[in-house]
């Protein structure tokens, strides 16, 4: 999320590449928020704390694998 | 009407537009041909006023190529029809390491089109073909009906020479050949997309359209005898070169995906799209397949010129019956690299 | 963190590969089903399958709207595009969807047809503002990820009062069609150990609709994000599942999916769409309470309602074998007309024209696999 527009319009980027997408379906986006994008439409905020997560574990696997 | 002005009155280059009668063949054609191409496109050639322009070829075996151009939208970040003309036409010659001497453009225009515009692309045809030292020496131009041409459609034609004892042909790759990129892909297809209405993006990515004989010149200086092809990779993309040239030779092809370079925000692009980089178009890129024992004095080549800064080793050629251009991805596992089908269309899910 | 390449790390992708390998148990085999075409997708692109071991097969599902979407449908849609006065606005995938006799929207846009491809609804919603005198009809596919961007086209045509706009509704539903799957009773069907679940779909429907897969069928899900990590993290997960004897619906994507999903999206569905008593599936058949139409305050917005519009089956190709194929009993190589007859330029049916489907994908990606892994992998039946 870069800039919220009116109408629940936003404008969001990817590495510098920006577009306009509606936010009429998620609740409570604020500036740097992460959403996952879907023809047009977020759909979905990511919560940063569980994507840290989940990397975490995707890590913790991959060490134990290597360590097989 | 003014003795002095025998061809009428001056072109409103600001805001006039094309009518019937710029393609018609009277006086009207000859303001249009006179205050647009020949201003853009000035040369002794052109000055002679002829329908035809006539030359001296010095010995050695020509090179032929023709492309036309019907990019839409005709303005895009980094270029327009007109460089892209210019160098796409070029870069034909370029491909089978010659030289390219003279160029033809012929404009099928469209009823309507804005004298502006024109001028504007002619403009850029100009300085691209001065940049590249390769003279427009001889055009037409017609005029068609409102709705019959997207504003302007350009047609190309290049003659060059190639060097004494240079065969570079797409049926030349054999098993062992190391194959370099001369940069990054998928810029010229993403600049030109983030312009299409129905597809709304906005991006830095500029296109990528660059006259390559410059670069392809120092190439072969340095590894001539031992390329065995050149290609650039326009429409359909990377993929598209590779399985042609994998048909054409009877190869297979193995490339690894982490060393080709996509630019962040091109990568970005094709992301929120659902597009593959390695089908989108470029030009001002090329592959160039090379003797496995000069890859590497080839490569330091490359990356010398600035057109090549950013060349790298993607992969090499192998025995394969199914002709097949396999890649290991990113990620580790295999997948195989086929033709587009049909247009590239965004995806959903 | 761009939550993009962090999930397709390849040195991440080895360690959590060998950690699967190990895992493993060697005197059986696991079948798992990813039912999402984006998963699919994912998994062909990247060439996830190279890094399990030969005794973990992964079954590509139905779960691509484009794949299910019943030739009769596509017929009635070139049939809206001809009609002078629609403009046909469609999503990218479904121009070369095969129709009836050969046809295709892209051959009838070809033929002159007002054909236009959108990237989303609301550039729908723009084209019929920009365009009053045209009759704009959306063609709406798509499971429930795609669902409330069609919900909230509607919304925004009826806040706009827009007389020239409709939608023609072919939403369908995930869980109806996996529980269409297990309940199939197809004689060539394979056991299948446990599904990897959507990753969009379930970012809107929660994980709490799977749980009867558990219960009932005692079938493990796992729903997995779409990058080529979540899938694999989501593999291994299945397989510590399968290995323990339980069934449990796990959310691997816990990053962007809550159990109960997002309400807002799931209000707005519930108040513009209702169930439709049956609808017929390409390659499923006919499946109870498993669609969606426009409830009747919204009916001025319905395509069908407005054109009169009435669905005649559409035979499929007798040898084509996408029916089989979606519900993961045959694979694309197993089709005679796979390569032959049906390529992506010359598609006979649904898996091979919309690049989540498993022929396309198998095609595009795969072909050069059994080649070299016939001898190394087990068939498994």
């Amino acid at each position: 999320m870069i800039e919220l527009l009116p109408d629940e319009m936003a404008r969001v980027s990817l590495d510098g590449v920006v577009m306009n997408a509606s936010v009429a379906l998620v609740e409570d986006v604020a500036i740097g928020d992460y959403v996952v994008l879907h023809v047009g439409f977020a759909l979905a905020k990511i919560a940063e704390d569980e994507a840290l997560r989940t990397l975490a574990l995707l890590r913790e696997a991959a060490l134990l694998g290597a360590g097989a | 009407m003014n003795k002095s002005e025998p061809l009428g009155r001056k072109l409103d280059l600001r805001s006039g537009r094309v009518d019937l009668s710029h393609g018609s063949g009277g006086r009207a054609m000859a303001r249009l041909v006179a205050d647009v191409f020949h201003k853009a496109f000035d040369n002794e050639f052109l000055r002679a006023g002829n329908d035809q322009s006539v030359f001296d070829i010095g010995g050695g075996r020509m090179v032929m190529t023709t492309d036309g151009y019907v990019v839409s939208p005709l303005f895009f970040p980094g270029g327009d029809i007109g460089d892209l003309a210019v160098n796409g036409t070029i870069n034909d010659i370029a491909m089978a390491g010659a030289k390219p001497l003279y160029m033809s453009a012929s404009f099928i225009l469209e009823e309507g089109f804005p004298l502006a515009d024109l001028a504007r692309i002619a403009q850029s045809m100009g300085d691209a073909s001065r940049a590249a030292n390769v003279p427009i020496i001889t055009g037409d131009t017609k005029v068609v009906e409102h709705g019959k041409a997207d504003g302007v459609f350009i047609s190309t034609a290049c003659v060059g020479v190639v060097p004494p004892g240079l065969y570079l042909s797409g049926d030349q790759a054999r098993p062992g050949d190391v194959i370099l990129l001369s940069g990054s892909i998928g810029d010229h297809g993403v600049a030109v997309m983030s312009k299409r209405e129905n597809l709304s993006f906005e991006t830095q990515v500029l296109s990528d359209t660059a006259a390559l004989h410059d670069l392809v010149a120092v190439m072969v200086e340095a590894a001539g005898a031992s390329i065995r092809l050149m290609r650039d990779p326009t429409r359909g993309g990377l993929a598209a070169t590779l399985n042609e040239i994998a048909h054409q030779s009877r190869v297979g092809i193995r490339i690894d995906e982490a060393s080709i370079l996509v630019r962040p925000q091109v990568a970005a692009a094709c992301e929120l799209l659902g597009l593959d980089p390695l089908f989108v178009a470029n030009e001002g890129k090329l592959v160039v397949f090379v003797a496995p024992e000069a890859a590497d004095k080839l490569l330091a080549a490359m990356r010398a010129h600035p057109l090549g800064g950013d060349a790298a080793r993607i992969g090499a050629v192998i025995e394969d019956d199914h002709c097949f251009v396999q890649m290991t991805t990113a990620f580790g596992g295999g997948r195989i690299v086929d033709w587009l089908s049909g247009e590239q269309l965004p995806r959903i899910c | 963190m761009k939550h993009v390449d962090e999930y397709r790390d390849g040195n991440l992708a080895r360690g959590i590969a060998r950690r699967i390998a190990v895992e493993a148990r060697t005197e059986r085999s696991y079948r798992f089903m990813e039912f999402c075409g984006g998963h699919t997708h994912a998994i062909s692109r990247y060439g996830v399958e190279d890094l399990l071991p030969a005794n973990i097969r992964m079954i590509h599902g139905p779960g691509c709207p484009v794949c299910v979407l019943p030739m009769g449908r596509v017929d009635d849609a070139i049939a809206l595009a001809k009609r002078p006065e629609v403009t046909l606005c469609v999503y990218g995938d479904l121009m070369r969807v095969p129709g009836s006799n050969g046809s295709s929207l892209l051959k009838a846009k070809a033929a002159g047809a007002d054909i236009r491809m959108v990237y989303s609804t609301l550039d729908a919603i723009k084209i019929a503002e920009n365009e009053p005198a045209r009759q704009l009809v959306f063609f709406a596919i798509g499971f429930e990820t795609t669902t409330p961007p069609t919900a909230m086209a509607v919304r925004l045509a009826q806040k706009k009062r827009l007389t020239n706009f409709s939608i023609f509704c072919n939403h369908v539903l995930t869980p109806s069609a996996i529980q269409k799957i297990l309940q199939a009773g197809d004689p060539d069907a394979v056991e299948i150990d446990g599904f990897i679940g959507p990753a969009h779909v379930s970012t809107i429907i929660g994980t709490t609709p799977y749980q009867r897969f558990a219960t009932e069928f005692h079938k493990p899900v796992v729903v997995a994000g779409f990058e080529p990590l979540d899938v694999a993290q989501a593999i291994l997960m299945l397989v510590r599942q399968v290995n323990e004897g339980r069934a449990e619906i796990e959310n691997q994507y816990i990053r962007a999916v809550s159990a109960e999903g997002n309400r807002k999206a799931q209000a707005e569905i519930a108040d513009i769409f209702e169930l439709r008593e049956s609808f017929e599936w390409r390659g499923l058949g006919e499946i109870p309470r498993s669609a969606l139409r426009l409830r009747e305050p919204y009916a001025q917005f319905d395509a069908e309602r407005r054109f009169a519009i009435v669905t005649r089956p559409a035979r499929d190709n007798p040898a084509c074998e996408c029916g089989a194929i979606l519900r993961g009993s045959k694979r694309p190589q197993q089709c005679k007309l796979f390569g032959g007859a049906c390529t992506p330029e010359t598609p006979m049916g649904a898996c091979m024209v919309s690049s989540e489907g498993s022929c396309a994908a198998y095609w595009a990606y795969g072909r050069f696999r059994d080649r070299e892994t016939a001898s190394r992998k087990a068939v498994v039946s």
